[in-house]
This record gives structure tokens, sequence and C-alpha cells, in this order.
């Protein structure tokens, strides 16, 4: 069990600089989520971790040590990588024993611990068997119960679910944020997925080009998103971006500012009422809700979102957009949040 | 080229390079320089010490009638037995590719001559054309042809191309056969549509498609009758008659231990160093490209 | 439509017919050596000789391995195999370990020493017999299973097939047994390795072939009877002026030697297949 420090983390490739001083504090325990687009830095930040990427400059902290120097082994960590990575001429129940043979831990230890694991994870009935014997998910399990093993510290978890189907994707997420609750072991989960994020996350680290955006629970980041970019990121649809200031009594903006608003935030009302008009284009009903799209008599193309069993409009008929004022996000030109 | 992570340790590379890296220093780099020095001097007649002499052995060795007359041979050797292996080879592989029954047994039953030593091969060739007891020679003698190898030229050439050839057959079949599975049947079906002969087929589709495996093994033969035929040579003719099957390699071998012309031997090392230093680049550069994008 | 099936049926049965044509072709010089290997040297001498074997076949081959002509077939059988299998099994461990330093570490010069074992693709030992015989006679290695064995160790070609193999390893492998604790030894032995196999094997076959079937290099370096490989003894085994050489038992030794690759590529098909395939690319 052990908390976790970056302190200004940078990191490059001979003079490109890929992560560009990274500071964030995480607690004992905590699952926390790194998102982002690819190329973002994020896998990255976590092998910095894991102690298969040199640290450029800054300190990583895991409990009360500075481990920019040691050995992956010697970090008390445990890794998932997306491929799994297990050694395909060994049985399961070896590829779960493998670090602890090289850690000298004693034989029947290893099948005492291989053994727990194997039955948290369901898989006592391939502990013989050989990878390729495996299904997608079983070979994840078997990656997981690696990690468990060894006890250690921290698990890193490295877009461990992108390699399956959609439908062992949600269950899998399940397990693993069930498995690190009883654990209690810190996690650090590295996703593209922003559902993946949002569903495991304590708290999320949104990164983009090398820099963290914000810090934060997932709810919060949504509700109240520090910059435009993690506006787009988190929430799907994403928040639409308005680049024509509706607000009644507001003049133009500023040049390169704009204003965000989610799309539940926005109800369709009479032609004339609202805040603006508005021309429907089409309509995606997804039984719970449909979503609506459009755009503006100022231009601008928007997504509302509509409860399911109101009666979607007609392509093409006009409509009044009504919009909660405190619900209204603006952004100044570096797509910063501003308050007015 | 190499590995996201690598190890990071000093001393261990250098360790696990060192076996490989002393035996190629002192059997390839060691040598190699040897020849290439030699190849400046030539000995007194008694052997005590030698005297150096620039380029003249090269120059010598390309005015030398023999050393020409040599270069020939190999070229024609090399042709013939290219031509010969890789014809007998394709036609097999064709015949293959064609029947769906037995096509893997088939494969079993030519595989296996590849595994067959060239001075084996020279051994068996030898016994059946051997003029005094040959069972193929006394039976050409009852056709009314007298067969002697040992005294015509032709007959020698012939039977030491005929015996590298036969080694060979098997190793361009399974290039061939693999080539041939490789075309798609649809290619051959469209053309077989179109009212096309088999003859016609083979010429205009099949043929085609196998070029870069016939440019491939045409480079690989090449190699093989310059340089591993010397078992072929040496058991059945000695270079012989005269000198009428001496290709390169034997004549480096029966100058430098048999006649034990250093200095000669030496430059024509150097020779077929840059022969095979051709053959290599043209090997990478263009087989690479051809036969596997 | 009977007409094409009939058709298609003849043309079966001709390609069949080539077939087994071209093969009956390509083994006719075998069997010739094995009736030869089965019958007296009298009945040789007066040709033309029998179409079918004899009754002597436990003779002539008794023969040639306990006595053989300058030495027992017996003995050079041992030498070939220690050669065969010393070429062989020396460098793979080299090529191996070698192979693993250039892909999985990063050092000064790597660069240099890979175009240091590249260049050894160009020089056969065919190219420097006489300056490497001089070498190996200067250690004091002719005559010698080490003389035999040490010059013909060194091999680009099965670096190059498994620096290829290598590459093909995901790198994940090699992250997670870092994360498990593993150093570059332990990984080499417990994961790189193990995943090798059939490249080794496949390899096995090709290398053994060679190794077996060499001639010049034995030939140079082995002058005592007793060292002499097999391979390169059978052509020792003719008498140098007019008798008649002793056939039976040449043909016996022949046979001999060729049994053991020949078995090699029967028995494992698949593998030298793909270690054919491979060593090419």
């Amino acid at each position: 069990m052990a908390d976790i420090t970056f302190n200004a983390i940078r990191k490059s490739y001979g003079r490109t600089e890929v992560i560009h001083g990274i500071d964030a504090e995480i607690a004992d325990g905590e699952f926390i989520v790194i998102v982002g687009p690819s190329g973002c830095g994020k896998s990255t930040l976590l092998r910095m971790v894991a102690g298969l990427e040199t640290i450029t400059s800054g300190e990583v902290h895991i409990g009360d040590r500075v481990v920019n120097a040691l050995e992956p082994r010697e970090r008390d960590i445990a890794m998932v990588f997306q491929n799994y990575a297990l050694y395909p001429h060994m049985s399961v129940f070896d590829n779960m024993a493998y670090g602890l043979k090289i850690a000298n831990v004693p034989k029947p230890e290893i099948a005492e611990r291989v053994a727990e694991a194997a039955r948290m994870l369901e898989l006592e009935p391939y502990l013989e068997r050989k990878p390729r014997q495996l299904s997608g998910g079983q070979r994840q399990r078997v990656a997981m119960g690696r990690a468990i093993v060894r006890k250690p510290a921290v698990f890193l978890f490295d877009e461990p679910l992108s390699n399956l189907d959609a439908k062992l994707r949600v269950q899998m997420r399940l397990e693993i944020k069930a498995l690190q609750r009883k654990l209690g072991v810190t996690a650090l989960y590295v996703t593209h997925d922003q559902v993946e994020a949002m569903t495991l996350a304590d708290r999320m680290i949104v990164m983009n080009a090398g820099v963290c955006e914000q810090i934060g629970a997932p709810l919060d980041v949504y509700a109240d998103p520090a910059t435009l970019f993690v506006a787009g990121f988190i929430g799907s649809p994403p928040m639409n971006v308005i680049s024509h200031d509706i607000r009644p009594g507001h003049g133009a903006l500023a040049p390169g500012a704009v204003i965000g608003v989610r799309p539940e935030h926005i109800d369709l009302v009479e032609p004339g009422t609202g805040l603006i008009d508005f021309d429907v284009g089409f309509c995606e009903p997804l039984g719970a809700e449909t979503l609506v799209h459009g755009v503006t008599a100022a231009g601008d193309k928007l997504v509302v979102r509509i409860d399911g069993e109101t009666r979607p409009p007609a392509d093409g008929v006009k409509t009044g957009l009504s919009i909660d004022p405190s619900k209204i996000m603006m952004f100044d030109p570096s797509g910063h949040r501003t308050s007015a | 080229m190499q590995k996201r992570v690598v190890f990071n340790n000093r001393l261990l590379p250098y360790l696990l390079l060192a076996p490989q890296i002393l035996v190629t220093l002192v059997f390839f780099f060691w040598p190699a320089g040897q020849a290439i020095y030699q190849s400046a001097f030539i000995p007194d007649p008694f052997g005590l010490k030698t005297q150096f002499v620039g380029l003249d052995n090269f120059r010598f060795l390309f005015s030398d009638p023999y050393y020409l007359a040599s270069f020939k041979t190999t070229v024609i050797f090399s042709s013939l037995v290219t031509l010969v292996s890789m014809g007998a080879a394709l036609w097999l592989a064709v015949m293959a590719d064609r029947v769906i029954k037995g096509s893997s047994a088939y494969k079993s039953l030519l595989v296996w001559p590849y595994a067959v030593a060239p001075a084996v091969a020279g051994v068996l060739w030898l016994f059946m054309f051997n003029p005094n007891v040959g069972l193929v020679a006394w039976y050409l003698g009852v056709l009314g042809y007298d067969w002697n190898h040992v005294l015509n030229d032709n007959e020698a050439m012939g039977l030491v191309v005929a015996a590298s050839a036969w080694r060979q057959i098997s190793y361009n079949f399974l290039f061939f056969l693999a080539g041939l599975q490789a075309i798609p049947k649809s290619v051959i079906e469209a053309a077989a549509i179109d009212g096309a002969t088999f003859a016609r087929r083979f010429w205009t589709i099949v043929f085609p498609l196998l070029s870069p495996t016939t440019f491939f093994l045409l480079v690989v033969n090449i190699v093989y009758a310059f340089f591993e035929t010397f078992g072929v040579i040496h058991t059945i003719t000695l270079g012989g008659p005269q000198q009428a099957t001496t290709i390169l390699v034997y004549k480096v071998f029966s100058d430098g231990f048999v006649g034990q012309d250093l200095g000669s031997s030496a430059a024509q090392s150097v020779v077929l160093l840059f022969v095979v230093g051709v053959l290599t680049v043209v090997q990478f550069r263009y087989v690479e490209r051809k036969v596997h994008y | 439509m009977s007409g094409m099936v009939e058709k298609r049926g003849l043309g079966t049965w001709l390609t069949h017919i080539g077939l087994i044509l071209g093969i009956a072709i390509i083994c006719f010089p075998i069997y010739m050596a094995f009736v030869a290997s089965t019958v007296t040297q009298s009945e040789i001498a007066q040709p033309p000789m029998p179409l079918l074997p004899g009754p002597h076949f436990i003779d002539n081959y008794t023969a040639a391995l306990t006595q053989g002509i300058n030495a027992p077939v017996m003995t050079m059988l041992v030498n070939s195999m220690v050669m065969a299998l010393g070429i062989t099994i020396g460098k793979i461990s080299i090529s191996l370990i070698s192979a693993y330093a250039i892909v999985y570490f990063k050092f000064p010069f790597r660069m240099a020493f890979f175009w240091m074992i590249f260049l050894t693709l160009m020089l056969p030992v065919e190219v420097r017999i006489v300056p490497t015989y001089e070498v190996v006679a200067g250690f004091g290695m002719l005559n010698s299973y080490s003389g035999l064995i040490l010059p013909l160790i060194a091999s680009a070609t099965a670096t190059f097939l498994f620096r290829q193999f290598f590459l093909t390893v995901p790198d994940e492998l090699v992250e997670a047994a870092r994360v498990d604790g593993a150093g570059p030894v332990r990984f080499f032995i417990d994961i790189l390795l193990p995943m090798s196999r059939t490249n080794i094997a496949a390899l096995f076959v090709i290398l053994f072939i060679y190794g077996w079937n060499q001639y010049l290099w034995p030939l140079l370096i082995t002058t005592e009877p007793e060292m002499n490989t097999i391979v390169m003894g059978i052509k020792q085994m003719f008498p140098s002026g007019d008798d008649i050489a002793n056939w039976p038992v040449i043909m016996a030794t022949t046979l001999m030697a060729m049994l053991p690759p020949v078995a090699v590529v029967v028995l494992m098909q698949r593998l030298f297949v793909k270690g054919l395939v491979e060593s090419e690319k």
C-alpha cells in the first residue's frame, strides 16, 4: 500500500519533449485513471512509474521513496499490459508464479498465493493450460492474476481492456473495479476511453499533448471542466461549443472566446420564445434519450438531448432553444474557463 | 532493429558477443587479411623469404591463359548446373502442383537429395559412369557410344554438371512448388474460362507470376555452382582431363595446396572474395525486395 | 460431358506417371549404389553389374564398418557425428547469444559488431582456404576436432535468423519480465530460449546437414585416416593406381555417409522446410 507523488515530471526523446511537467498527489488505495487521446503521453507517464522509461526530470515517489533510479522490480509495482504479455510457453500457473519464483518465495507459499488469485479470478480450471488455449477474457484475467499474486503496493494498468469486445469490456471493467476495492491497492489505469475513465476512477487525470488538463473526481470533472479540451473529451455526445453569445443582454464574445453547453442542459421550446431559434436537421432516437442535431439562427451546430419518451421533432422543423443560464460555461481564447 | 526497452548492463553485451566476434576475427578476418597481404608477395624458390611484388600476382593471374580458361569453365559449368537443375525442378513442381492427391507424398520423395553431400553425389554418379565398371557407361557402349569422361572434356563436364544439378533439384523444387502454390487459383481459373490452354496459361500467367522465385533461385544456384560444388569436382574429375573441369574454387585449392603457389592462390582468393561480394549484394538488393515484397 | 471427365482423368494419370518417372530417375543413382553394396567385387568388375540386390549386404557393411579401407567406417562415422554436432551446437549457441546482445542491449559499437558479423556472409570457407589452413596449423589444431569445428562455427546466417525472430517477439514480454523481476540472463533463459524452440530445431536440421556434408575443410586438415570424416573419407578409399576399387565396400560406405542427414530431412521434413525458407530470408 502506498501513495504516489508526481513532482514536475518531464520526458524528452532527444530534443523533443513529450511530457511537459506533471504534478499530482495520489492517495493510498485510490483508483486513478489517466485518460486522454492517443499520443497524449498517458502511457509514457505510466511507463515512467513502472520504470520502463527513464524520467528526464522531476521525481516519482512511491510511498516514501523516490523511485527514479530503481529497477521495475524494486518499485513494488505490478503491471497489466494491453496485449496481456503472457509468456506463451508457460502454463497459467507458471505465468502467475514467475515473479514469485524470481523473488525466491518458498514453493508452498507460491502455490497458495496463485491458488488464491485463481479462486478470486475464477481461473482454477485453467491453471494447467497455455495462454493460447484461453479466450481473450481469460487471458486478461491471467494478466491480472499475475499482478495480484505479487501483492504489490501499486497496480499499473495500460489500456488493459482495449483488446476485448464491447460486452466483455463492460464485464471486466466491473471486475477490475471490484477487485481493486477488495484489495485496496493503489491503482493507476491508463485508457483513451472516457466511459471507462468515468466508471472506474475515484479521480481522473485528463491529459492532452503532454500536459495535465485537469485532475478530479469524474462527476466533478464532468460538471466543472477546467478547459475546453476536457469539456469536449469527457461526455458523449461532447459539450456544444457556440461561438456567438446567446445570453440576453450580452454583446459579442471576445474574439476566439466560446460558450459551452451540455446537450442535456438545452430544452426545445416554441420558435421565438427561447434564447435563439433552431433549425432541426435530424434526430437520433437511442431509446432512453433522443439526440436532436441542428443549427441555430446564428449558425452554430448544436446537439440537444431530449427525453426518449418525448416525441422527437420532425426533420427540418423550426424550434426555439431554452437554456438554464447557470449551466452556461465560458471559455477564453486559450480554452480555459472564465467566470463571465 | 532494436527493442523499445533495452537492458542497460555495460559488460554483458560484450560478453555475449565475445565468442562470435572471436571466432570471426581469428578464422575470418585474419585469414582474409592474410589472403590480401599474401597476394602482394611471391616466395623465393626455396620458400625461405618472400618478396613484395605489389599487384604483379593479379597482373600475372589475368594474363595467365589457364586462369582465364578456368573463368570460362566456371561460367559454363554454373550456367549448365543452374539451367539443368532449375529446369528439371520447375517441370516436377508444375506436375506436383497439378495433382491434387499425393502432392505431399511426392514432395517427401523429392526433398531428400538435398541432404546428400556434393562429394557423395559425385561418388554416386562416378560409379554409374565409371568407364570400366559403370552400368550406364556399359549400356552406352552397347548402344555404340564409347563413354570415357577421364579422357573426354565434354563428357567430364557433362558428368560433373549432372551430379551437381541432381543434388540441387530438390532445393529448387521446394521453392518452385511453394511459389506455384502461392499463385491464387482464381487467376488461373479466370484464364481457363478465357479459354487459355494449359501451355498458354503457364507461359503467360504462371511463369511471370513465378519470376520472383525464379530470380531468387537463379542467384542461389549460381552461388551453389560457384562455391559448393568442390566435392563433386574433386571426387569425379580432380579438375581434369587437363583443366577441363577446373572451376575457380578448385583452382584456388589445386594451386595453393597441390601446386604450393601461395601468392597466386592468395590473389585468386581475393578475386573470389570480390565475386562473392558482388553476388551477396545482388542477393540482398534484388532478391530481398523482389521475393518478399 | 463424359468426354471432359475422361480427358481430365487421362491428364492426371499422365501427370502422375511423369512425376513417378522423375522420382525414379532421381532415385536411380541411390538404387544402383544399394545394389552394388549387396554384391561381390567380382560381380561389379565384370560389367554389366546385376540390376537386383545380391545376398552380401551384411558382409559388405560389416567389412566397411569394422575394417574399411584406410580406417574403419565406424571411426569415420563417429568423427562426422562429432564434427556435425559440434558445428551445429556451436553455431546455434554463439549465434543465439550474439543476436540477443544485438537486439536487446544498447552499447557502444553495437552496429560495428553487427556489420562485422554481416561481412562473414561474404566469406565461405572455400574462398579463404589457404590462409585459414595456416591459422589452424599455427594453433596446432590439424587432425583435431577443434580444428574441424571451430573455423566453421561462426555464421552470419544463424545470427540473422535469430535476430529476425527476436525482433518479432513483442516488446511487452520483456517489459512484463522486467516487472516480474527478471534480469537479462533470466529473461534469456526463462523466456526467450523456450520461445525460440521451433527456430532452434529448424536451424538444427539445416546446420546438421551443413556440418555433416563438409568436404574440403576436413580434406585439408585431417591427414591421419583416424581423423577422417566419412564424407571426405570415401574419396580416400579409391586406389591411387590402376587397381580396381573395392566398389561394394565403397558403396556401402557411401550409403552410410548419406543416411544420417537424409534421415534427419525425412523425419523432420516440416522443420527442414521451415529452416530452409527462413535461412534464405
